[in-house]
């Protein structure tokens, strides 16, 4: 059976709450909202716990017989290791502000999606196990035994959260639902209870270097096909290195732009971006070993989100660069900005990032020493340092999708703003109410971008779909832009399901497509190979 | 009937029964009146403590502050001081605008879909609203209440008093924070009671802290503008409770003890329950950190090593491809 | 991190704030004002409202009602519990017996941080005329 049509979507969406209450409504695990279980051999390479076959339509899920014990151990581990894990347990006064600010709540009803009953499902269990109120008065203080159905129930739930952070923007002690769903997951994953569209890119990641599994020499092939499509588009033969010693620069991006439409444009975008500054003294290596800007980790555990990380940091030391840049991507930057220096760092053997271009000190990145593309560019547009022609994208109305975590555990909101405003001459923002803080998740993220859980996606993706809709009846807007792997992977289908005629691209193809590069021949297509817009004012010229 | 509230509101009940009966028919005033109060202190006290150490002991791993605007990066892009503070000014600013004005709460939107299938999302403003008029006429009736704990009373409080009472309407003069109070309770009840939504992620624990303040609210405003007690003589009782030279005057009504036996099982419930959120605020990490994630080292006192896939491990597996494709190799063979 | 320093200035903060009331009073022993009768009112024996505790639980209730039956309805009669007629009259019938303002009525307002408005007009037992 296929997903439902949008208008069943919608009508689907009723936002009523069922008489019966919400420890009394047992799950039920439904075909187009949960994603496979993982693959018992991902599980095995990475060495995490209870590697095997399971399903979760099956009754039995095969757990260890101890499960119980493993779950009351790990959740008491946990208290102990995170103040942020231990305090949102303790505090939160169901005061309902989160509640409509979900977009699976919103996109699909279902109550046990509010964020505040989101975490209640662990929260019940904490109450049970390590609170004197819970062990005295149980239901009434909002506690629970730790039962199987409880168990699917959380798991369910806990992939249907896309860790976006955009509750805690809200909630009036911070809650920040991402945390409780990062323990969750950690605690389900003590058991072997992933899903294999985070499993497998994990365990990729671990062995080749990227979650696409992109064996070295492969990957090397991948990009040169972009040099051909590049040399035709432009005329320009570009060059990038791989893996070199002795380079300033290591650049890291997701590998998600190396391998699938449209993120390619934007890998394109780089390698033109990276051609244009070498003259001017850039001098920038690809790893093959460090491919992965990403970091399904993340959506595992601290643990694995750690090994996976250190590549970065180890491949930067052994190539000897100066400092490392970050393409673009969402959750990466999440992990670049607040776990990475904290995890493997102290990167001393690095140097504070110093624009080779511009001279400019990224001070705010003096420690991580690591910078974001966006604000490496921004930077050289505010120096004149790119040569452009933003005509060249006056086939395109765009719009701009902040992405959660740049947005929410960052806070780059201009940098792209000004890049695409120095690029593009048609450019409109969505509503106030679904960009910059508070932005809305494209519904994919986390590890969820996979195609047995489309569902749930298109109806996680509805409220940015929705504001999509409305900059594009209202300006004609025909691209919606962003700073995420996972969007460009994530948002072609959403806007092909809402949204038809709607376009998704990434920042630096639109910057590629307006430099104007030494040497290159007259562009007629953009990098996607679409016919330009013919110049007005040329023909008024002659 | 909805089991959550109708337990706390039974259970409130009940409480003011046994404050009534035991003091008016079994006379247990000095329980009432002197041992329960210090029991409720002690517990509350210790029992505060213990949690916040209990939080505190617990370590913040990583830097995890929700970013509300734009960061500190470029010197001609201006960042959010607030929103997004390196500072440790800016995180004293970001913390004192959340717990004296709620600020993450006056964000607050409802959603609704309009016309078959466009989301909007209108500010609502009510919930904040009553938020703050709740907690500050709570905080301004505590502060009063100090008349009857000091002696002599200082200037400030009779201050606030008189401020309170400025409308001087009625005799005994209305206090505008009573009023204020139960108002505020009411609309915080209802909305749990009426709003499906918030009733269906309400708890037994929701309702009986709103049930618990409305009784110690309409106990005192029955006492000051209906049923006459005697002040001095309560004053009596209270100076002698923190002064521990406690004395249980004569001639104080059974209405007293049940205001009394409210607040300290009020107090005393306070540690256990969602009213930490009091406590926990200060100590949220998505608040209280600077944002300076990328520009200084947070350390995490139990990072330890972790079994990661070396470059040697990884050139060892794909060394001939890499070399067939050209790329660089530590290694030749 | 722990923010150790922090948290522990912040609970000596907090601790100090809810034992206010115990370090300024510095449990000294605090009688209660003790209320002087003037020999005249020793005399009386009983008062418009014969019970005492009642007396000092609602005077200013009964003071109300007296202010709004004589201006409102001109009437100065009052009847007491007891039978016996008194003039409803601050001036007149309270403070002439209980004459001394400051030993009777101040200590206990002052005690239990009343302010009371009656003496914005009737200041100290002005006798009023008929």
């Amino acid at each position: 059976m296929s997903e439902p049509r949008p208008d069943e979507l919608i009508r689907k969406m009723e936002h009523k709450s069922p008489q019966k209450g919400w420890m009394d409504t047992p799950v039920n695990i439904r075909k187009g909202m949960y994603c496979y279980a993982s693959n018992p051999k991902s599980v095995e390479y990475l060495g995490l716990p209870n590697a095997r076959a399971w399903n979760p339509l099956d009754v039995d899920w095969k757990l260890p017989p101890d499960w119980k014990e493993i779950i009351h151990k790990g959740f008491r581990e946990r208290l102990d290791k995170f103040r942020s894990f231990k305090i949102f347990m303790d505090v939160c006064v169901r005061c309902g502000a989160c509640a409509d600010k979900c977009h699976f709540f919103i996109g699909t009803g279902d109550p046990k999606n509010m964020p505040v009953l989101r975490a209640e499902l662990l929260r019940s269990i904490y109450r049970n196990d390590f609170t004197v109120a819970g062990k005295i008065f149980g239901k009434l203080a909002g506690a629970r035994e730790m039962t199987i159905d409880v168990l699917k129930e959380w798991w369910y739930y806990l992939f249907q959260c896309t860790e976006c952070r955009r509750c805690s923007v809200f909630c009036p002690y911070g809650i920040d639902t991402a945390e409780i769903t990062i323990m969750g997951r950690e605690l389900l994953n003590l058991l072997g209870l992933n899903i294999d569209w985070i499993a497998t890119p994990v365990a990729n990641c671990y062995r080749t270097g990227n979650h696409l599994g992109i064996q070295p020499h492969a990957y090397k092939d991948m990009i040169d096909f972009f040099i051909e499509d590049i040399e035709e588009v432009t005329g320009v033969k570009v060059d990038p290195s791989f893996n070199q010693k002795g380079a300033d620069i290591l650049f890291i991006t997701p590998s998600g732009d190396v391998f699938a439409d449209p993120g390619t444009y934007t890998a394109m975008g780089y390698l033109i971006l990276f051609h244009y500054l070498k003259e001017m003294g850039l001098n920038v290596t690809w790893s093959t070993y460090a491919s992965e800007g990403g970091n399904f980790g993340f959506f595992t555990s601290h643990e694995t989100m750690k090994r996976l990380n250190k590549k970065m940091y180890a491949e930067a030391k052994r190539l000897g660069v100066k400092w490392i840049l970050g393409g673009e991507c969402g959750h990466m930057w999440r992990v670049v900005n607040q776990y990475m220096d904290t995890m493997n760092g102290p990167a001393d053997f690095l140097e504070v990032p110093v624009s080779p271009i511009t001279g400019t000190r990224f001070e705010n990145a003096k420690s991580t020493k690591m910078v974001h593309i966006a604000e490496f560019m921004a930077d050289l547009i505010k120096h004149k340092k790119l040569n452009l022609d933003p005509s060249r994208n006056d086939h395109l109305k765009v719009t701009y999708h902040d992405s959660c975590n740049p947005a929410r555990g960052m806070g780059m909101l201009e940098e792209p703003r000004y890049v695409m405003k120095n690029v593009c001459n048609n450019f409109y923002e969505m509503p106030p109410n679904t960009i910059r803080e508070q932005t809305f998740c494209c519904g994919s993220g986390s590890g969820l971008n996979a195609g047995e859980n489309m569902e749930q996606r298109m109806a996680g993706g509805f409220p940015r779909a929705n504001a999509v809709k409305h900059v594009h009846e209202k300006y004609g807007v025909n691209m919606l832009s962003c700073v995420c792997a996972v969007d460009r992977a994530a948002l072609p289908p959403l806007m092909d399901y809402w949204v038809p005629e709607v376009g998704v691209c990434g920042l630096t193809e639109l910057v590629a497509n307006a430099l104007v590069v030494p040497g290159e021949a007259e562009r007629t297509t953009d990098l996607r190979g679409e016919e330009l817009q013919v110049k007005e004012e040329e023909d008024k010229n002659v | 009937m909805n089991i959550n509230y109708l337990a706390s509101l039974i259970a409130v009940i009940v409480l003011f029964l046994l404050a009534y009966v035991g003091v008016e028919a079994a006379g247990l005033r000095y329980f009432f009146g002197v041992l329960l109060p210090y029991l409720a202190v002690i517990i509350f006290i210790v029992g505060f403590v213990k949690k916040i150490v209990g939080w505190a002991k617990t370590p913040v791993p990583f830097p995890i502050p929700t970013t509300c605007g734009q960061q500190e990066t470029l010197s001609w892009i201006k960042p959010a001081k607030i929103d997004n503070p390196t500072t440790g000014f800016g995180v004293f600013v970001r913390m004192l605008l959340e717990i004296l004005f709620f600020r993450s709460l006056f964000r607050n939107t409802k959603m609704e879909l309009r016309e078959g299938d466009k989301l909007s999302y209108e500010w609502e403003k009510w919930l904040w609203l009553f938020a703050l008029a709740f907690h500050y006429s709570f905080l301004t009736v505590l502060l009063r209440h100090l008349r009857f704990f000091l002696e002599p009373v200082p200037g400030c409080v009779k201050f606030l008093e008189s401020m309170d009472g400025f409308l001087q309407i009625g005799l005994p003069g209305i206090m505008i924070s009573g009023i204020l109070l139960l108002a505020a309770l009411l609309f915080l009840l209802l909305r749990r009671i009426f709003i499906p939504q918030i009733r269906y992620i309400s708890l037994a624990s929701d309702y009986f802290p709103l049930f618990l303040i409305m009784g110690i609210a309409i106990t005192g405003i029955l006492m000051r503008y209906f049923i006459r007690v005697d002040i001095a003589g309560i004053k009596e009782l209270t100076i002698g409770l923190v002064t521990f030279h406690p004395i249980i005057p004569d001639g104080i009504g059974g209405l007293f003890y049940v205001h009394l036996f409210f607040v300290s099982v009020f107090i005393a419930y306070f540690p256990f329950s969602k009213l930490m959120h009091a406590g926990g605020i200060f100590m949220s990490p998505t608040r209280n950190l600077t944002t300076n994630t990328r520009a200084t080292r947070h350390i995490n006192p139990w990072n330890y090593d972790v079994k990661v896939h070396t470059y040697e491990e990884y050139e060892d597996e794909f060394r001939e491809k890499m070399i067939g494709a050209g790329l660089p190799v530590e290694k030749e063979s | 991190m722990f923010n150790k320093k922090l948290v522990i200035a912040g609970l000596i903060i907090f601790v100090g704030i809810i034992t206010f009331p115990f370090w300024f009073n510095q449990a000294k022993v605090i009688a209660p004002p003790e209320v002087k009768l003037t020999e005249r009112a020793k005399e009386a024996k009983e008062c418009v409202l014969p019970d005492k505790l009642k007396m000092r639980g609602e005077h200013m209730q009964l003071l109300d009602v007296w202010r709004g039956t004589v201006v409102r309805e001109g009437n100065r009669k009052y009847v007491g519990t007891n039978g016996k007629e008194y003039e409803m009259s601050l001036s007149n019938t309270c403070l002439d017996c209980h004459s001394n303002k400051a030993d009777f009525c101040d200590k206990c307002h002052e005690y239990a941080s009343v302010d009371p408005y009656c003496w914005d007009c009737h200041i100290d037992n002005p006798k009023e005329t008929k």
